[in-house]
């Protein structure tokens, strides 16, 4: 029985973790149908950049937190003008490469400049325990994750819902040349989609290095699970985007917990693929209808 | 443009030949035995390259102090694999055909070994390892094996971990290796020693170089009565394992392959780095025979080095230290810098005191491995400085 409460409390940590890198996705595509595939590039970017100002520059940790989110944001700016506007305005769907191989740039200029040394985050009062469960000690960041994730999916779901912004992205979703004519800026809309979506790889990454090694390659593997878990979740909805978060870290280690850490890759993957031939539109989203 | 160019090559061509003109006359005067290294250089394991350098450097500078071998000195010529394979049999054969080098010393990763072991079999030139401890690289069931360590090998150092965990009241130890072609090697040696000791292991988890959390993994090895941990993965995902192992509150006693020695483990583990006993095959801390003091004093001399504590992976200085000496004395011996002159020399050493121990027959042609796991010591970190346990 501890086995599985330990399992349940350790994949809730990690899938909220998946669940808040998958928002990154879910805000581009709401508005322009285009993501930056490299997501777990720019989650990297914030917690190497975290860790150069916090601790190899020594700024005060509130200055170096928002600098690195300042420089994820200029990320996420900087790979939609590059890596998308140029392919999508052509109609292009070539952005999907142009965004992995920024990526692949970025992590590779990390590697120089940053090092091939992983490096430790040191511990804070954020590692501190906030209770435990089923044996488990619980830290206060392992619990900032998944009520931070939340957050984030709940202002996204009211901000569509009830703001003016909100409403002029749906608007923008459902028809842009219609939305342009009613005087809304679509291209400034996607620009701020791109930088909202750096913004929360670079929280995640913030949150994710104290309990990780931070360094260059740290995001690859977290964005390939972040994009399974944003089609899983129906990557039009917040809120099934977070959930699907924490059912897939859940499903990871119960099945490590159960059968052993040998299965794990091939049985959440296979059931990603399986969760997806049943409802091709994700567990939670809505079929698209192709108006002819 | 095209003119400027042509001439610009002429002008490097020149010079070129100038200084080949340079080295070639040099080299006459000198004539010296040329050894090889291929090790990292650069990259994330650079330190272990950094330290065979100074071990072999030590030992070649005394033996040049006392007239070199054959009447030749003795010169380090080194190359740089970036811990790849491909680069690393590359650097292999220009030594072979360009430097004509008597013999190549090894560096730290096994993979890097292993493609350039065959070249050296082929070609008859001793190839000595010092640090990477796969178990293939000596026994690799070539006739004629060119192939020599001075280092730890894999399947001894699974007997010798299981050993101390048994010595220190392990009834059930569980193990928790990466999930890699090392890991699996670890893994078979590890329960072939376990059934030949008579241990029960309490189970065998696998988890990856990027895994966050270990502690499903973890909590099935603790529900299984594990009373020990055999770790073997490198310092990055080791730490992984000793955090989650914290969270979980588990104080089971780690027993380690070296792998946690090589980043920044102290740094990386936190608090409980210190609880990870692991392998090394020497230290220098502690009373030191006159062997070991030389070489401290020289590392002081050459590298500023202030004690023990500041030298950088005590194996790689050791190991090459001792590999060199030995190498030396086969060249002596066999009156050649002819590679199967040596490697019959090697096997006819008979003793050899060393830094790490005092040689007895290091060699033979069914064991070109010089270190058993009566040779191995066990550290841990306390801080940073990695320090033996008693």
């Amino acid at each position: 029985m501890d086995l599985f409460v330990s399992a349940l409390v350790t994949g809730v940590g990690l899938g909220s973790m998946y669940g808040l890198l998958a928002l990154g996705f879910y805000v581009t595509y709401a508005v322009s149908n285009t993501v930056n595939f490299a997501q777990g590039s720019t989650m990297m970017l914030g917690a190497v950049m975290g860790f150069t100002f916090g601790v190899t520059l020594g700024l005060p940790w509130i200055v170096a937190i928002l600098a690195a989110l300042a420089v994820c944001v200029a990320w996420g700016v900087i790979v939609e003008a590059i890596g998308v506007r140029p392919f999508a305005a052509r109609g292009s769907d070539l952005w999907l490469m142009a965004t992995v191989a920024l990526g692949l740039i970025l992590e590779n200029v990390v590697l120089f400049t940053f090092g091939k040394d992983p490096r430790g985050m040191p511990a804070s009062a954020l590692s501190a325990e906030a209770f435990s469960a089923g044996g488990l000690r619980v830290s206060v960041l392992q619990v900032t994750i998944p009520v931070v994730g939340l957050l984030i999916a709940v202002a996204l779901h009211l901000a569509t819902r009830y703001t003016r912004t909100g409403k002029s992205m749906l608007a923008i979703v459902q028809n842009p040349d219609a939305a342009r004519l009613m005087g809304i800026d679509v291209r400034k809309a996607i620009v701020g989609a791109y930088a909202v979506s750096g913004l929360f790889a670079g929280i995640a990454g913030l949150l994710i290095a104290p309990l990780f090694t931070v360094s260059s390659s740290m995001g690859t593997l977290f964005g390939i699970k972040a994009f399974a878990v944003a089609i899983l979740g129906g990557i039009g909805n917040p809120w099934g985007v977070m959930v699907a978060g924490l059912m897939y870290g859940s499903a990871e280690s119960l099945i490590t917990a159960a059968f052993g850490s040998t299965y794990t890759q091939i049985v959440t993957f296979g059931l990603v693929i399986v969760a997806l031939a049943l409802r091709p539109d994700g567990l939670f989203g809505r079929a698209g209808v192709k108006k002819v | 443009m095209v003119i400027a160019r042509k001439a610009r090559t002429a002008g490097r061509g020149a010079l070129a030949v100038a200084a080949g003109l340079l080295l070639a006359t040099s080299a006459l005067a000198a004539d010296p035995i040329k050894i090889g290294l291929v090790a990292a250089l650069s990259g994330p394991s650079a330190q272990s390259g950094e330290a065979i350098t100074q071990g072999l450097t030590i030992a070649i500078d005394e033996i040049n102090a006392q007239g070199g071998v054959l009447g030749r000195p003795l010169a380090l010529v080194k190359r740089d694999d970036e811990s790849s394979p491909p680069k690393g049999a590359t650097a292999a054969r220009e030594l072979i055909y360009d430097e004509k080098v008597a013999a190549i010393f090894g560096g730290l990763d096994t993979p890097v070994s292993l493609a350039i072991v065959p070249i050296a079999n082929k070609e008859h030139v001793p190839y000595m390892g010092v640090w990477a401890a796969g178990t293939p690289i000596t026994r690799n069931g070539a006739k004629e094996n060119y192939a020599f360590r001075v280092s730890a090998v894999d399947v001894m150092v699974d007997e010798a971990l299981l050993k101390y965990a048994q010595k220190h009241g392990a009834k059930k130890p569980g193990l928790i290796l990466i999930n890699n072609p090392w890991g699996e090697s670890n893994e078979k040696g590890l329960r072939e020693e376990a059934q030949k000791l008579g241990i029960t292991l309490a189970g065998v988890e696998k988890f990856e170089d990027r895994d966050v959390d270990v502690t499903p993994q973890l909590t099935r090895l603790k529900n299984a009565g594990a009373d020990a941990l055999i770790l073997v993965a490198n310092a990055a995902p080791g730490a992984q394992m000793m955090k989650s192992r914290e969270r979980m509150g588990w104080k089971v006693p780690v027993i380690s392959h070296w792998g946690v020695s090589g980043g920044r483990f102290p740094e990386l583990a936190g608090p409980t780095a210190g609880d990870v006993v692991f392998v090394q095959t020497y230290s220098f801390f502690g009373d030191q025979k006159p062997a070991g003091k030389k070489v401290l004093a020289e590392l002081a001399k050459k590298y500023s080095v202030k004690g023990p504590e500041g030298v950088i992976s005590p194996v790689g200085v050791a190991d090459a230290y001792d590999a060199m000496h030995l190498l030396a004395l086969a060249i002596k011996k066999a009156g050649s810098t002819k590679g199967d002159a040596i490697r019959t020399a090697l096997h006819q050493i008979d003793e050899y005191p060393g830094l790490i121990k005092t040689y007895h027959k290091p060699f033979s042609a069914q064991n070109q491995d010089a270190l058993g796991p009566d040779d191995y010591i066990f550290v841990r970190y306390e801080g940073t400085k990695i320090v033996p346990v008693h």
